[in-house]
């Protein structure tokens, strides 16, 4: 059986709760999400707590040596990955505003997020 | 259907189990595993937050995790259930996903 | 029911890989079938063939490798995060193999729950 075209499409959450450089989550999560684009499965992108931190704009890791993978946020669009939530408490707790990130989401309340992620069929969180 | 939502980190020490209340619906499955056992015991300045929890949520501790780190599985906070590891198996089997607030 | 699980931790710094083990262990013996066990992050780490904890502790890539020899356990090694660690057919534990991101994405389509464990 080939494994992309496995007729099943389900509803796929990747929650990032945890910011970016100080730990590889962020990072190999994104390649995780990159590569989910290829079963075309109805992939939603959730940003909360310091998750958040990961779309902030002007993030620079030269310095300390990494990759700057932020861009690649961006790139998902063209892998058809569109549907990016941010949770508004979380952004207020950050003094952050949609202005702040680099990639155009959704806005969401927290309670909003919870029913959304009660739709999904499975839950990836880190 | 409801969700099975597991906490694997002492509420002392950081966020997940709040940011897990904050986002669980009324009627969802919370397990308590590894270092969240800790707020499953009585006495604790956590213990009125797991009793409010347990009235909208379904709370679980697996009792392993508990005896390990000294719990006693009688004296857990009011309203939370000590399941074993089929217990755990169970809980996933009979929600409708798994949601690891890691 | 087919469970598909997901390690993200290695042995021994941290309990995941053991959770991880006692659910999975405990999920065949109730007769459920394990779609596949996923390495990624350090949980690559649970793969190598050259850890060797002293003889009075638990063997966390032993316990894995039982359950592949006895109930014939997909254990599967992200070859991405592997690379990143050090983790090739070269030092692979017998009972592992190497393989795509997408086994885990496979997986999460197939089996009818995803557990996870983790930091």
């Amino acid at each position: 059986m080939d494994e992309m075209e496995s007729g099943i499409v389900k509803k796929f959450m990747f929650v990032n709760r945890k910011a970016p450089h100080g730990t590889v989550y962020a990072l190999e999560v994104l390649e995780m999400v990159l590569i989910s684009a290829a079963f075309d499965q109805d992939v939603h992108l959730a940003f909360i707590d310091d998750g958040i931190y990961q779309i902030k704009k002007g993030q620079a890791p030269a310095e300390i040596g990494c990759k700057n993978f932020s861009p690649t946020y961006r790139a998902l669009e063209g892998y058809d990955i569109e549907k990016l939530y941010v949770e508004a408490e979380g952004l207020a707790e950050r003094g952050l505003t949609e202005d702040d990130l680099l990639v155009p989401v959704e806005v969401v309340s927290r309670a909003e997020m919870g029913r959304l992620m009660a739709e999904m069929d499975v839950v990836l969180t880190a | 259907m409801s969700m099975l939502h597991t906490v694997n980190k002492s509420p002392f020490e950081r966020n997940n189990l709040d940011s897990c209340l904050g986002h669980a619906q009324p009627g969802d499955a919370i397990l308590l595993i590894e270092d969240a056992v800790y707020a499953a015991m009585a006495g604790t300045a956590m213990a009125g937050k797991i009793a409010d929890a347990a009235k909208t949520f379904r709370v679980h501790v697996l009792g392993p995790d508990l005896k390990a780190r000294g719990g006693d599985p009688a004296k857990v906070v009011a309203g939370v259930t000590v399941v074993d590891y089929t217990g755990f198996v169970d809980l996933a089997a009979r929600n409708k996903a798994v949601n690891a607030w890691l | 029911m087919k469970f598909g699980i997901l390690v993200n931790e290695g042995p021994y710094n941290h309990q995941a890989s053991d959770s991880a083990y006692q659910f999975t262990k405990a999920a065949l013996e109730m007769g459920h079938e394990i779609f596949r066990v996923f390495f990624y992050y350090d949980g690559v780490n649970n793969a190598t063939s050259l850890g060797q904890p002293p003889s009075d502790d638990r063997n966390v890539t032993r316990n894995w490798q039982k359950l592949a020899e006895d109930h014939k356990v997909d254990l599967v090694v992200c070859v991405a995060a592997g690379l990143r660690r050090g983790i090739t057919e070269g030092n692979l534990a017998p009972g592992f193999r190497i393989s795509g991101l997408g086994q885990l994405i496979e997986a999460g389509i197939q089996a009818d729950r995803v557990v996870a464990f983790g930091d």
